[in-house]
């Protein structure tokens, strides 16, 4: 912090690489080698994405319940989800996560409650059954919902509660839609297994339910958009600019009968391509509606991403009136980003976060003429890195296995392209690509550090070594990355503002960039060992291991005295 | 207080010996409490003269928070102390965590208290080790000495070999030992003999050899022991023995369980093949 700011000379990437790694054992050594990479976007190298964490390192991942409670199914806000568990897990219940809403008047809107079976030692030996049944009775006789869903938690899936056979009997009890979620947190190896069971319980119970399309010359689905701080918002506002119409946002400001009539559009666009590629992928097979990858993140991006829907509406009017609206959005930022562009050009960004984020926020970044370094995220698979074309080569393991693969075939009544196979192929051979994403190395820069499910340790190497500018993360890193004077941005949850989609989004967002990184606020601090380098701290086990005599070398992070043990 | 715990192959009887046991131990005047591990809540149907009408974990679900020790301790035959822990109806929950709950339940309404003055507690734990909740009586220092119900029936021997390695991973961090092995004749060739053998192998004792009679299926029918039921029969004088060996008994050990070969060989040496 004290010398003066070096940008642009970045450190070599093999050597930051080996430095990270040095001081891990021998098999975590193996293992997270093969998941810190030097991209080449000419052909990415394969990231060891998807596999399990090592205990120890600090992860910044989540677990299956939440990936299926409180991302994906979480921000329908009319269907009435109770967490079956103990109340701790219930916490995930309450979503804290700025999905925002705002339902109809008159409508009902269950995202503020938080409710749960608060299942307790009785029930783990006797069974939750009992109580499960009669929380979802006392739910509906207080609220009357349109549908309910009971999500599993842990201890669930360890007593063998049969919540499925529960779901059907209250179904047909009350009359109203029940369906189950077995998302117990152990059940993969981060919260995107919660993603994929989130996704086929929508898809098999929930839509298709409703045949009625609504009313538009050019309809879609905009999956994978969550709505935090607004996004969805901005998104919706501009395609309907546009002149186009979103029938239901998997999963934002989004109510059940939106979602039960999902299957009516004429496309998907897929926002966060890992949470919710595999909806896309079962209504393409079971109703014939293509999809095809967006990002609403970053001006550029989003102007790309309009041009590329009017393309596959094929309407010159459309594509005519996109121009337009791009043109008048692109007036309004434009001096606002060349101002705050001028002052940030060249600095140097990282990010680590999610299944889409880490990638899309790039697009922002650079619409700033910032350099992203080094980037991650913290839950994806090889195909978010290194783009589709690797599924076919994508070793299904143990932990992938045991998340159901539904099984979907044709519609026989409701399977009806609104494109004719011909015009898809005349779009295709026109360099249109349906179902494609080409993952985030492609559109990094030779060189930089891919870090997948990156380590509190070696985030701190990277803050040391590269010392970003900026940091975009989540909320578990985030006041460790502040406390090294870095400003980290959260991306998750936007700490409080956004929205930060499309044109309007991308504006509040240099804004927050400018603000977060002309503050002066870093320069006040100082940690307490430049105030006091007396005080210092010692790694318990080196202590004991010398005996408990004093280290003369004891500032800073010393390698433990047990990974010299074992031999690195 | 010696704490005892019972365990074995399911079917091969447990709850049957380790009552008709008891009996014999009581009859020395000796104060016993017996507590059934198993979600049944059959383990004590003997002393009581019928199954016991309340398990730890019903009371515990009924009266909440609010439970005495008369509420779920019944007097059996001879003055012993007969609980049944209870559990889930098979097939939903986990009767593991039940056991768990149960001892727990009991530690802290005293009944182990010096206050109760027992010379005996005795766990009769179902069927095999199969999970944490069952191994529960071995773990902590519940129960410290082990004995094994087994018959010269390969399963039943199987059985008993496996729980040799349960005993041996909890006796390494705790006091838990192996104070040898009842033969519940099955009437197999050799068998004597060849449980003998089986316990030297295991580096412990065969501490008594229980004839098959029909008197036990007798006094079971009545719901009694064998004791209570006729005193003066042959079978009566055998679970005497058997109580005696185990109130005269310091043979404890950690077992050495064998390798799947020895333990076939040792059936094939004793003749179940020829």
């Amino acid at each position: 912090m004290s010398e003066p700011t070096t940008t642009l000379t970045t450190p070599d990437p093999a050597a930051v690489k080996a430095e990270m790694l040095k001081i891990y054992p021998a098999k975590t050594l193996k293992k997270r080698s093969k998941q810190i990479v030097i991209n080449e976007p000419e052909a990415p190298p394969e990231v060891g994405a998807n596999s399990r964490t090592i205990p120890g390192i600090i992860t910044q991942r989540g677990c299956t319940y939440a990936g299926c409670r409180g991302v994906v199914l979480g921000p329908i806000y009319d269907i009435l989800q109770i967490t079956h568990g103990p109340v701790g897990c219930g916490f995930y219940a309450w979503l804290s996560r700025r999905n925002l809403v705002r339902p109809p008047e008159g409508t009902t809107n269950y995202l503020q409650y938080c409710m749960n079976t608060d299942m307790q030692e009785d029930q783990i030996i006797f069974g939750g059954e009992k109580k499960l049944k009669q929380a979802i009775r006392e739910a509906y006789d207080i609220f009357k919902p349109k549908a309910i869903a009971i999500l599993a938690t842990c201890p669930v899936g360890l007593i063998g509660d049969d919540i499925h056979t529960v779901a059907r009997q209250m179904k047909e009890e009350l009359g109203i839609n029940v369906m189950a979620f077995s998302c117990e947190g152990y059940k993969g190896v981060s919260q995107s297994a919660g993603h994929h069971i989130a996704n086929n319980g929508v898809f098999k119970h929930i839509i298709g339910l409703d045949d009625t399309p609504d009313a538009g010359e050019f309809t879609m689905n905009i999956l994978g958009e969550y709505n935090i701080g607004g996004d969805a918002w901005e998104i919706d506002t501009l395609l309907r600019k546009c002149g186009i119409h979103v029938t239901s946002t998997l999963s934002g400001d989004v109510s059940y009968d939106q979602v039960k009539k999902a299957h009516t559009v004429m496309l998907n666009g897929v926002m966060c391509h890992r949470s919710i590629n595999y909806i896309a992928e079962m209504m393409e097979k079971k109703f014939g509606i293509p999809w095809i990858k967006v990002n609403f993140i970053g001006a550029e991006a989003t102007a790309k991403t309009l041009r590329k829907i009017a393309r596959y509406f094929e309407s010159k009017k459309l594509a005519d009136r996109v121009e337009e609206v791009i043109a008048q959005e692109l007036l309004a930022l434009k001096p606002v980003r060349e101002e705050i562009k001028a002052r940030h050009q060249g600095k140097k960004a990282a990010l680590f976060v999610g299944g889409s984020r880490a990638h899309h926020y790039q697009d922002l970044f650079r619409d700033l003429g910032m350099e992203i370094v080094s980037a991650g995220y913290e839950f994806a698979h090889r195909d978010d890195y290194e783009g589709r074309r690797v599924l076919p080569t994508i070793k299904v393991d143990a932990d992938s296995r045991n998340i159901e693969e539904l099984h979907v075939e044709a519609d026989p009544l409701r399977f009806k392209p609104t494109r004719t196979p011909e015009q898809i192929t005349a779009l295709q051979s026109g360099g249109f690509s349906f179902k494609d994403y080409e993952g985030m190395m492609v559109e990094m820069k030779k060189n930089t550090l891919v870090i997948d499910d990156i380590s509190h340790h070696e985030m701190e190497k990277l803050i040391e070594l590269y010392k970003p500018d900026i940091i975009g993360s989540g909320i578990k890193d985030k006041f460790v990355i502040e406390k090294m004077g870095v400003p980290c941005k959260q991306l998750h949850s936007y700490d409080y503002s956004g929205p930060y989609a499309a044109f309007g989004g991308a504006v509040n967002f240099y804004r927050e960039v400018d603000r977060m990184l002309t503050t002066k606020v870093w320069k006040y601090i100082v940690p307490p060992w430049e105030k006091d380098p007396q005080h210092s701290a010692e790694l318990i086990h080196a202590s004991k291991i010398n005996g408990g005599k004093k280290n003369g070398e004891s500032k800073g992070w010393r390698k433990p005295a047990v990974a010299d043990a074992e031999g690195v | 207080m010696r704490k005892i715990a019972i365990y074995g192959k399911g079917g091969i009887g447990k709850s049957t010996t380790t009552q008709n046991t008891v009996a014999g131990l009581a009859e020395m005047g000796k104060k016993i409490m017996v507590v059934g591990c198993d979600p049944k809540a059959d383990s004590t149907r003997l002393l009581l003269g019928g199954l016991s009408q309340r398990s730890v974990l019903d009371t515990l679900r009924e009266e909440g928070e609010d439970v005495e020790l008369s509420d779920i301790r019944n007097g059996g035959f001879c003055n012993t102390l007969c609980v049944e822990s209870g559990g889930p109806e098979p097939g939903v929950g986990c009767a593991g965590r039940g056991i768990i709950t149960s001892i727990n339940m009991l530690e802290q309404l005293g009944a182990y208290d010096a206050s109760e003055n027992l010379d005996y507690v005795f766990y009769d734990v179902l069927g095999d080790v199969v999970c944490g909740g069952f191994a529960m009586p071995i773990r902590d220092g519940k129960a410290e000495e082990i004995y094994i119900v087994c018959s010269g029936e390969m399963m039943a021997m199987y059985a008993a070999n496996n729980i040799c390695k349960g005993i041996l991973k909890f006796a390494q961090s705790g006091k838990v030992r192996l104070g040898g092995l009842i033969c519940n004749s099955r009437k197999v060739d050799n068998e004597k003999e060849m449980i003998q053998q089986f316990a030297i192998l295991l580096g412990t004792q065969m501490i008594h050899f229980v004839p098959r009679d029909n008197d036990v299926q007798r006094a079971e029918i009545n719901r009694k022991t064998v004791i209570e039921w006729n005193k003066e029969c042959p079978q009566a004088d055998e679970y005497r023995s058997l109580a005696k060996a185990i109130d005269r008994n310091t043979n404890f050990v950690i077992p050495k369980p064998l390798p799947i070969p020895a333990l076939e060989k040792l059936l094939m040496d004793y003749g179940l093949y020829n």
